[in-house]
C-alpha cells in the first residue's frame, strides 16, 4: 500500500474548495477518485417548536491549542491505517463563524471511491466527537441580543455514529468515557 | 508544578482559564479533580454534577491516570465541532 499524505490545519480564514480540489487533483495521479465534504453553517434553521423557519445564529468557535492540531492528525493517521488513501486533508476553522460561511473541510482521494467515501465520513464521524472544539450561538440581531449566548449540547447522535466504526475493544477512551455519567 | 486549564463553558462558568497548582505528593487526575471541586459549591457543581472530559498533555486520560511535575491537565465539557 503507498503511504498518504497527510496535510491538517486549523485556521480563522476560510478556505476555497477549488484550490484543494485542483491539488488533490494533480497529486493523485494514480487515484480514480477524490471525495471532498464541506460543513457549513445553517442560514436558516426551524424554530424551538419546529414551525417556522427563522434566521440562525453566528457560531465563535472555540478550540483547544495544540490538541485539536494532534487529535487531527491522529484521526487521519487511523483512516490512512484503514483505507488506502493517497492524499488526506482536513481544514477546521475556529473563530466568528456568520451564517452560510464555511466551517470545516475533509478532502481524500484513492483508487476507488469506496474508500474515498468511507474515509470522509470516518473522519466527519470522529472529528465531531473527538476533536476539542466547541460552538457557541451568537446573536447577531438586535431583537435576539437580550438572550444569552448558549454553548451548544453535543448530540447522542453524533456519539452513535462515531462508535460505529470501532469494535467495542478498539473504542478510543472519549467515545468510552461518555458512557459513564460523572 | 502543575498547569490546569479550562476550556469552553466550563472556563466561563468558573471565570477561570489556568492555574498553577503545587504538586506535593503523586495525584491521579480524579484526586485533582476532587481537590478542585472542595474549592467551593460552584466548582463542585461544575467540575462533578456534569459531563467532564479531561485530557492530560494534550492526550485524553482515564481519572486514574498518575499526574507528574510539569503536566498540563485540562477539563472541558463535551465537544461539538464539526
Amino acid at each position: 500500500m503507498f503511504s498518504s499524505v497527510i496535510n491538517v490545519r486549523v485556521q480563522t480564514e476560510d478556505f476555497a474548495v477549488d484550490r484543494i480540489y485542483q491539488q488533490l487533483l494533480n497529486q493523485s495521479p494514480d487515484c480514480g477518485a477524490i471525495c471532498v465534504f464541506v460543513g457549513k453553517v445553517r442560514q436558516f434553521q426551524l424554530d424551538d417548536r419546529g414551525q417556522n423557519l427563522q434566521q440562525t445564529n453566528a457560531l465563535l468557535l472555540e478550540h483547544y491549542p495544540g490538541m485539536t492540531e494532534r487529535v487531527l492528525l491522529q484521526l487521519a493517521d487511523q483512516a490512512a491505517n484503514r483505507w488506502p488513501l493517497q492524499h488526506i486533508q482536513l481544514i477546521h476553522r475556529t473563530g466568528l463563524l456568520g451564517p452560510n460561511e464555511q466551517i470545516v473541510l475533509v478532502a481524500v482521494s484513492s483508487p476507488h471511491r469506496a474508500d474515498s467515501f468511507a474515509a470522509t465520513e470516518f473522519l466527519m464521524d470522529q472529528l465531531k466527537s473527538q476533536a476539542p472544539f466547541w460552538k457557541k450561538q451568537h446573536h447577531l440581531y438586535p431583537q435576539q441580543q437580550q438572550r444569552q449566548n448558549q454553548w451548544l449540547d453535543s448530540k447522542p447522535s453524533d456519539l452513535t455514529a462515531a462508535r460505529r466504526w470501532y469494535s467495542p475493544e478498539q473504542l478510543p477512551l472519549l467515545l468510552k468515557a461518555t458512557d459513564a455519567r460523572p | 508544578m502543575l498547569k490546569v486549564v479550562f476550556f469552553a463553558s466550563l472556563r466561563e462558568e468558573l471565570a477561570t482559564r489556568e492555574l498553577q497548582l503545587r504538586l506535593h505528593q503523586p495525584l491521579t487526575v480524579a484526586e485533582l479533580k476532587q481537590q478542585l471541586a472542595l474549592t467551593s459549591p460552584l466548582w463542585l457543581r461544575q467540575l462533578c454534577e456534569r459531563q467532564v472530559l479531561q485530557a492530560v498533555n494534550q492526550q485524553l486520560v482515564g481519572l486514574d491516570h498518575l499526574l507528574q511535575q510539569g503536566d498540563e491537565v485540562a477539563f472541558f465539557p463535551m465537544v461539538t465541532g464539526g
